[in-house]
């Protein structure tokens, strides 16, 4: 029974995880670029959220309503400024600019709100239960967290597969110049793909920062979790990204069900084990990864 | 015969310039004069220098892998942990002489990098980079899980303390670092001068046509990934045989990856030279912004990010004329008898 | 009137030069056929046309705007469509997506999904595959298709028989009267002389870079053609 709630908190926990993983799979998927500020963005977020909620007493939700607007002019002011450049630089530039975008954002964390822990306060929803058995409990928080999450995968494969902008993104994506072709103005859908990115990331950070304790350091090992799930479930895939970020979340339930020290470390094993046996990941796509 | 024509026959592919004759001396008798430092210096300034000598080994490791195999790795920390824990295993714990102890720790993390590369090449750019920190991360966790080991709370250096009095530990340190420092660039200025650095300028332009070409594209890297692994666990028993304190949460942090990235970044990516003048920026803002706490991290990144996408050739490119100058020639230079060589960097073509 | 004009242009790859003082002149309504041999600058031509190579020297104007320096995906919205070299259709799109990211900038025009489909039923037949799973032939239907969903009024087809088979080849040529009827504009560029000279009123002849013939496809003898084409 222990290990079957292990098993509904990992599932949850995976909501979590696909949630902020979103984001990453989608610059990736239009831009082959991996964000390796991916986390630190997310913790931006985060910090936000407190600022906003304990600064000037906006209700943890309500900052939504500030944080997501500010995250998306932010992802396209990096897209057009650092990153559409680092494109057109080409070879190591991408990875070598988000990561050094990275550890900046995370060094002024640490100068700004120093290494102690924070969390955005939202009242009894962080900490309520759905109580089925004494085995068993749901936390309302994670649950919303996962409901959201797949909302958010749901709403990107919608946006991507049916609307105007999203049939540009996939085509860019495909043959960019090509695209150019059809009018579609690269560096714009490129930024467009960005702030829509960041605001998935805002969301998560946002969530994160509800559900649980943290400080600057937490940007590395969010990154870590949202590169780990995009890879479990396979390159090119939203839906993958939604079964990876559940598969890393239930192995590192089990693992600490085994021992609380283990359970990032075997959430670590169980991906570098798909990544030995079955590298193109569980839902890999079949065309243009 | 037209002059042309004789001209043509008298042409040399040459490797050396005349800038890396003098680069060679100037870099002999730099080494001789530094080796010199234990009798004159003191030790602060010798702990100052080892520190730099490993900065340099790191940074040299890390553009071996980045700036010439193309890889990026944000999970080189793994091997200077590997190099760390292994000197004081084989030193305190087996109870072997601390040189031995140091080349034991190399050798053993040359043999862990092995199979890593069949598992962290099934990835590729950002992904490779990631999938690196994460082996860097795993090994941090299992290490920590070991009580030999110190736990999470690491261990203490002691075999060196215990045998000789800190001056000469100090001294004998000093003088691994330098040897460590020669060791390093000259493996790495081999390795690019060889065959092997010809078939990488080939992978980075068109790795499949390399490839059909018969460049043997995966071993290549693979002897490159290993390669920096041994040089990076050597930098990683200079730095616990220099500060004795060897702890999972420093020395498998990221923040090693940081600093490798931006001194080469800074420094000039890609060349010899590049993360040497990376390094000495490095320390020198290091020492300079200590006051500011981690403000130099901030600066230094901002200082990456603008380099890297405004001045790719980094400093040293800066200096260097963009490649005229070469301390560390690596590539092929066409002499042509018919046109007077001057230092200044008058018209001599390039092929690599 | 002349819709499109281009005047004495040089385009360079890097040190290379590709075409030295091309001159065009395409008048709207007919169509005009772009022969020459493989390397002779004819897709060149057509890049500079739809944007994707700037001219370094010489002016584009089309309906007497100077486009030259325009970037490629501003031309569109003017009314100039090219199905590129090697057909380049989306493939992780399927036939239809394909065809609607063609209408991406809205213009007013003929063309719709529904009448692609009745001009094309082949393309019809298709229009859930995905770009990646079509033949050559069938990627060159939707790939004009495509064009002509952003209601051009010129239309740039470039080498539209290239690696296709003779049969296909015949199919898509026989289409060309039909969109040449909606009084699109039509620039032919072809290896293929047979077909080029059957559909177009005006021909011109590339060579390393420079026109060597010019005419209207009735006057031009078999002679002058080839040997204009190999310069002989």
């Amino acid at each position: 029974m222990e290990w079957l709630n292990a098993v509904l908190q990992g599932i949850l926990l995976g909501g979590l995880y696909a949630l902020l993983a979103a984001g990453l799979s989608l610059m990736f998927g239009v831009m082959r670029i991996v964000n390796l500020a991916h986390g630190a963005l997310a913790i931006l977020a985060a910090y936000l959220g407190v600022v906003l909620s304990q600064n000037f007493g906006i209700p943890a939700f309500a900052t939504l309503i500030v944080i997501l607007p500010v995250m998306f002019g932010l992802g396209w002011v990096l897209q057009m400024t650092l990153l559409n450049k680092s494109l057109v630089r080409g070879g190591l530039a991408p990875i070598l600019v988000t990561f050094g975008l990275a550890v900046v954002l995370i060094q002024l964390f640490q100068e700004i709100f120093s290494a102690d822990f924070k969390s955005i306060q939202a009242g009894s929803i962080a900490t309520n239960s759905i109580v089925i058995n004494d085995q068993i409990a749901i936390g309302v928080f994670p649950l919303l967290t996962f409901v959201v999450g797949v909302a958010v995968i749901v709403a990107l494969q919608l946006f991507l597969s049916r609307t105007r902008s999203g049939r540009a993104m996939r085509a860019t994506s495909d043959d960019k110049d090509a695209a150019q072709l059809m009018g579609i103005n690269n560096r714009r859908i490129y930024a467009l793909a960005t702030a829509i990115a960041l605001t998935t990331v805002g969301l998560a950070g946002v969530f994160l920062g509800i559900r649980t304790q943290f400080n600057p350091t937490y940007g590395d090992v969010t990154l870590v979790f949202a590169f780990e799930a995009v890879i479990i479930g396979g390159l090119g895939s939203l839906w993958g990204t939604l079964v990876g970020g559940m598969v890393l979340g239930i192995a590192q339930t089990l693992g600490s069900q085994i021992n609380p020290a283990y359970g990032i470390l075997i959430g670590h094993l169980v991906f570098l084990a798909i990544l030995v046996f079955r590298p193109t990941g569980l839902l890999p796509k079949a065309v243009n990864s | 015969m037209t002059t042309d024509a004789v001209a043509l026959e008298n042409v040399k592919v040459s490797r050396s310039t005349k800038s890396s004759w003098a680069g060679l001396f100037v870099g002999v008798v730099v080494v001789l004069i530094l080796a010199t430092a234990p009798y004159v210096v003191g030790r602060g300034l010798q702990q100052n220098l080892v520190i730099l000598f490993s900065l340099i080994v790191l940074g040299t490791m890390w553009n071996l892998l980045a700036g010439y195999g193309g890889m990026v790795s944000i999970g080189q920390q793994a091997y200077i942990g590997i190099g760390a824990y292994g000197l004081v295993v084989c030193g305190d714990i087996i109870g072997l002489d601390p040189f031995v102890s140091v080349a034991l720790a190399v050798v053993i993390a040359g043999v862990i990098s092995f199979p890593i590369t069949f598992v962290a090449f099934r990835l590729s750019g950002g992904y490779f980079a990631i999938g690196t920190w994460v082996i860097a991360e795993v090994l941090r966790l299992i290490v920590m899980q070991v009580d030999v080991l110190g736990g999470g709370s690491g261990i203490t250096f002691q075999a060196m303390s215990e045998s000789m009095s800190p001056g000469r530990r100090i001294a004998y340190v000093y003088w691994l670092s330098l040897v460590a420092v020669v060791i390093a660039i000259a493996v790495t200025y081999l390795l690019m001068r060889s065959r092997l650095g010809l078939g990488f300028t080939a992978i980075r332009d068109d790795s499949v046509a390399a490839g059909s070409l018969g460049v043997r594209v995966v071993r290549s890297r693979r002897l490159v990934f290993v390669v920096s692994a041994m040089g990076c666990a050597l930098g990683g028993a200079m730095i616990a045989a220099s500060t004795l304190r060897v702890e999972p949460e420093s020395l498998f942090s990221v923040q090693w990856s940081a600093f490798m990235i931006f001194i080469v970044v800074i420094g000039g990516i890609g060349t010899i030279e590049g993360p040497i003048v990376g390094a000495i920026i490095f320390f020198a803002l290091q020492q300079w912004l200590s006051d500011l706490g981690t403000w130099y991290l901030v600066i230094l990144g901002v200082l990456a990010i603008v380099i890297t996408l405004y001045l790719p050739k980094g400093v040293w490119g800066l200096i260097s004329g963009n490649g005229r100058i070469r301390l560390f020639p690596v590539g092929y230079t066409l002499k042509n008898p018919l046109e007077k060589y001057s230092l200044a960097g008058r018209a001599k073509k390039d092929i690599a | 009137m002349t819709l499109l004009k281009i005047d004495a242009i040089d385009v360079h790859y890097g040190d290379f030069q590709a075409l030295y003082g091309m001159s065009l002149s395409l008048a709207e309504g007919e169509t005009l056929a772009v022969i020459g041999a493989n390397g002779a600058g004819k897709s060149t031509l057509m890049k500079s046309i739809a944007g994707l190579m700037i001219p370094t020297v010489g002016t584009v104007t089309f309906d007497g705007v100077d486009i030259t320096k325009r970037p490629a995906h501003t031309r569109v919205s003017l009314g100039i469509a090219l199905t590129p070299e090697g057909r380049r259709i989306f493939p992780s799109l399927s036939v239809e997506e394909n065809l609607l990211v063609g209408a991406h900038v809205r213009r007013k025009g003929p063309w719709n999904l529904e009448k692609i489909y009745d001009a094309f039923p082949l393309v019809a037949d298709r229009k859930d595959r995905l770009g990646l799973n079509l033949s050559g032939g069938e990627q060159q239907a939707v790939a004009i298709g495509r064009a002509l969903m952003s209601n051009p009024r010129v239309i740039l087809l470039d080498e539209v028989s290239l690696g296709l088979a003779p049969v296909v080849v015949q199919d898509i040529y026989e289409a060309l009267p039909r969109i040449a009827s909606q009084g699109t504009t039509v620039l032919v560029v072809e290896q293929d002389v047979n077909h080029a000279l059957r559909v177009a009123d005006r021909v011109q002849c590339l060579l390393e870079g420079r026109t060597v013939l010019e005419g209207s496809a009735g006057s031009l003898s078999r002679e002058q053609i080839a040997s204009a084409y190999f310069g002989i």
